[in-house]
């Protein structure tokens, strides 16, 4: 079982996985609504779609996939009056190495995510959606396929919802083992039958041009989540949790080399690095030393623990100033993590301790992006192999001299050439363990001795 | 635990599976299209894999040619066109649960289960390596997402945690039993 911290660490504030962790808290409607599920549909139902989209912008709220897009935003972008059908698509995909949180929302607490989900629907005027999960959860689809039954026996989701007149269908929508069928634009084409390779951007926006080319919204499981919570506390509240920029809590999925790993649900911007893994997660196994972390899923470029980052911060005189910042002393919210050059991305933090070889755990990686890449782009499609063939020869011992520029520069000519970010995804990883570990490259590539 | 092939009984379509396609199709209203994906997990969970039957039937249900169908099947991992064991063991490469040793523990299912990792052909649409008794398939596949109990694996329906080389001979043996 994934561990979770009972009681919660101090630096936890608990708002999404608040009553999920509880010992003997059932899936079911009845337990839902003895721990107060449901009262904030009810009041958003009393509030205009407008109030509502308002609220969710001044929450500050950004998207959990991955891309962290402010999700108000992306509402905005929805004209409720054009008298097109709309669509809100549940990205339960969740298939970046090192997530692991949308599992226990969707096992554990299915009405949290439908009761966000009507309200997000009530917000956009939507009267249809799909909640996309992989098909590796297949218990998950089941759960979330009672709640959905559950929820509409008692006038929850359907028609007239709660009396106002609302209606809405939803629907659960299982994948097929694709992990690009997360990229937003894959997920529609999958949904629509097709074989999911994503759209091009302009003009497939999903806001736009999203499923039957319908303006669609697309957010993550845990997004529509806080929607919920949004509601419940008031934006104001809720964006006070996080930072200016980047509102409310976010769950941190902490895995590999840590005493604790687990999910821990922590304010945005409310701890540095240090403070999640020496403190939340209880540092490292005996004896061990930190070497890298990869902060935000497997496509966030890693961060070397020995390196001294240069972050912008505001000085005293409200100037910006350039500051010198310990990497375990970096703040990891959405914009000090953008400005050293990685991303909170989907809150996946892979910890790598000094027993560690780079080769081997970028091997690993290059592996599953060759593996995943759906072969719509050639750069991606070919690089993404090559890429994986070249460290696994280093790895086997038959590394040559020129395989770390040969790898920077497949890399350099994936990112940006590709239809979707599938091509940054792939190439950031090789990009950022050649630039923090040069030394481990070389010497596989047999260039130990020169350097 | 859930078998996840049953026998092949691919001319053998029943009413009740009939009427779980159509209600299938159903959720769909704006495109019948994309009951695709579906009636694919409907047909490889009721027949053991999806094929030519199976891609000509689903084609034909949703008014589709069955190269639309045939496209996915050779996409999507998770299809196959040839029957797998009765149980499928998928183990998580990715990277945690490879820094957990996952790579060693893949190894002691297909000792355990009788399966030469090796054996078969590889590609989509390929059944992954199974036993020679057809009770076991064991493969890698990619993150499963549950890293903080690596290293797992997917067994039929079920995950399984925190799995140590150790105690894959006593997994395996349990599985055996019916």
């Amino acid at each position: 079982m994934t561990p979770f911290l009972s009681p919660p660490h101090p630096k936890e504030r608990r708002i999404i996985f608040e009553h999920l962790v509880k010992p003997g808290y059932a899936p079911d409607l009845e337990t839902y609504l003895a721990h107060g599920g449901y009262a904030s549909l009810k009041n958003a139902l009393a509030m205009k779609p407008s109030e509502i989209v308002d609220a969710v912008k001044a929450a500050n709220l950004r998207g959990r996939g991955g891309a962290g897009f402010p999700c108000g935003t992306k509402w905005g972008f929805i004209n409720r009056e054009d008298g097109k059908p709309h669509y809100i698509v549940v990205n339960g995909d969740e298939s970046e190495p090192g997530t692991f949180k949308d599992r226990h929302i969707l096992h554990r607490d299915p009405h949290q995510l439908l009761e966000g989900l009507a309200i997000s629907a009530f917000a956009t005027s939507t009267r249809l959606a799909y909640i996309y999960i992989r098909c590796e959860f297949p218990h998950a689809a089941r759960i979330v396929e009672n709640a959905i039954r559950e929820a509409r026996a008692n006038g929850f989701l359907g028609k007239n919802i709660l009396g106002t007149g609302f209606d809405l269908d939803v629907h659960v929508h299982q994948g097929a083992g694709a992990y690009i069928c997360g990229e937003e634009t894959s997920l529609l084409e999958s949904l629509e039958g097709k074989r999911p390779y994503p759209r091009i951007k302009p003009p497939y926006f999903p806001a736009v041009l999203g499923l039957y080319m319908k303006p669609t919204i697309v957010n993550n499981v845990e997004t529509i989540c806080h929607v919920k919570h949004i509601i419940r506390l008031g934006a104001a509240e809720y964006a006070r949790m996080g930072t200016p920029g980047d509102g409310g809590t976010r769950t941190m999925c902490v895995s590999g080399d840590v005493a604790r790993p687990g999910i821990f649900e922590i304010p945005c911007g409310a701890v540095t690095f240090r403070e999640l893994i020496f403190d939340v997660c209880g540092g490292l196994k005996p004896g061990r030393t930190l070497k890298a972390v990869i902060p935000g899923g497997s496509s966030a470029k890693v961060m070397r623990a020995d390196e001294i980052y240069k972050i912008r911060v505001k000085g005293s005189d409200g100037a910006m100033v350039e500051k010198d910042l310990p990497m375990l002393d970096i703040v990891m919210d959405a914009s000090t993590l953008q400005s050293v050059g990685t991303m909170v991305g989907s809150g996946g933090v892979i910890v790598m301790d000094d027993s560690r070889d780079m080769v081997w755990a970028l091997n690993n990686l290059n592996q599953f992006y060759a593996n995943e890449s759906c072969g719509q782009c050639t750069p991606c499609r070919e690089g993404s192999l090559w890429m994986s063939k070249m460290t696994a020869r280093m790895l086997a011992g038959g590394g040559r001299a020129e395989d770390p520029e040969n790898l920077r520069s497949i890399a350099d000519n994936i990112a940006g050439r590709t239809i979707c970010a599938f091509g940054e995804a792939c190439s950031w990883p090789t990009q950022s363990f050649l630039a923090k570990f040069p030394e481990e490259f070389d010497k596989a590539a047999g260039k130990a001795e020169t350097t | 635990m859930m078998s996840e092939s049953t026998t092949r009984q691919t001319d053998h379509v029943t009413p009740a599976f009939l009427a779980e396609a159509d209600e299938i199709v159903s959720r769909y209203p704006v495109s019948r299209r994309s009951a695709s994906l579906p009636l694919l997990h409907l047909w490889q969970n009721r027949f053991g894999s999806v094929d030519d039957t199976g891609i000509e039937w689903i084609a034909d249900r949703l008014g589709l040619t069955p190269v639309n169908i045939l496209e996915l099947v050779t996409f999507y991992p998770w299809f196959r066109r040839e029957p797998a064991g009765r149980t499928v063991i998928r183990v998580c490469r990715t990277l945690a649960c490879a820094m957990a040793g996952s790579h060693e523990v893949k190894e002691k299912f297909c000792e355990a289960a009788g399966v030469d990792p090796h054996a078969g052909h590889h590609g989509y649409g390929c059944a992954p390596p199974t036993s020679a008794d057809g009770k076991f398939s064991v493969e890698f596949v990619e993150c499963l997402a549950s890293c903080a109990s690596a290293p797992v694996a997917l067994i039929n329906d079920d995950l399984v945690e925190n799995i140590k080389p150790s105690d894959v001979a006593s997994i395996v043996e349990k599985l055996k039993s019916p």
